[in-house]
């Protein structure tokens, strides 16, 4: 069972959950107010959004209600959580992964299809991926601002670097690899209807966690 | 009761695109010797607290302000 976690502006919940049952799995939701995940998650997704309309920093108050200390403590007994867009920020902002996502360097929200690189193969969620994803991005806060020695580059945009982040880094892991954050939407990209399945397989990996 | 004035800048050599769009825009309407713009946050909080400042330094640090990009600094106002 994947848990997708909802908070106050959360638009993108719908998305995940299809997505994982395009996997073949089964989704739930969670909400921000809870103090525990449901019963029988064997995975989390912290959806797309604008959780609590992006006051302060994008993810910055989400990071800090209560269903995340629920999620930190499944990620530290080694769970899977795969933050999306929105995700990305609340994990960052939460800790549970190295950096921040800061305004884009154009100032612009860009919402398109970009390719990706798969960097690192060695994480649940990219074992089974190929070397590239095509898959949609859509966001004004999304450059990633860390130390890249530091972190685990897992997904990049490669040169093109449409956002301005470091590296050119469009997803990062933590240490273990059990915890991944990315700007694109793989839930947008499971039905050939919108021009791309290749966001599946980070579902799948979720589905068998 | 405390009025204190937290103010959280874009950190020196951090980018700070939003500052860089208003300097343009300034330059465009004809103002010039412009070196720099950056924007920042001002909160202000109405404390009851025996010790305001450690308190809002301690707001900053937990939630405020992020300190990989953001530097922030707590005034009393008088």
């Amino acid at each position: 069972m994947v848990a997708v976690v909802r908070f106050p502006g959360s638009l993108d919940h719908e998305s995940a959950v299809r997505a994982v049952r395009a996997a073949g799995g089964e989704a739930t939701y969670a909400w921000h107010a809870d103090h525990e995940l449901p019963d029988g998650t064997g995975a989390v997704i912290i959806p797309g959004g604008f959780s609590y309309g992006d006051h302060l920093r994008p993810g910055a108050i989400a990071s800090r209600s209560p269903i995340m200390d629920a999620v930190r403590r499944h990620a530290e007994a080694g769970g899977l959580v795969l933050g999306i867009c929105n995700g990305f920020q609340v994990l960052c902002e939460a800790g549970l992964l190295p950096g921040v996502l800061r305004t884009n360097a154009t100032t612009a929200f860009v919402c398109r299809q970009v390719e990706l690189e798969v960097l690192d193969h060695d994480t649940p969620f990219t074992r089974g991926l190929g070397s590239a994803l095509s898959v949609p991005i859509k966001n004004h806060d999304g450059a990633w601002f860390g130390n890249p020695q530091r972190a685990r580059i897992v997904l990049s945009y490669g040169a093109e670097n449409p956002l301005g982040s470091v590296a050119s880094a469009a997803g990062v892991a933590n240490t273990a690899g059990n915890v991944l954050g990315l700007m694109p939407h793989p839930e947008e990209a499971v039905d050939p209807l919108l021009g791309s399945t290749d966001g599946l397989g980070l579902f799948t990996a979720l589905v068998h966690a | 009761m405390t009025r204190v004035i937290v103010t959280v800048m874009p950190r020196e050599g951090v980018l700070d695109p939003q500052g860089q769009a208003v300097q343009g825009a300034l330059g465009r309407l004809g103002f010039s010797g412009i070196h720099d713009v950056r924007l920042g946050r001002r909160i202000e909080l109405e404390l009851d607290d025996p010790d305001p400042l450690g308190t809002a330094r301690a707001m900053c640090e937990r939630l405020l302000a992020n300190a990989l990009i953001e530097d922030f600094s707590v005034a009393i106002e008088e």
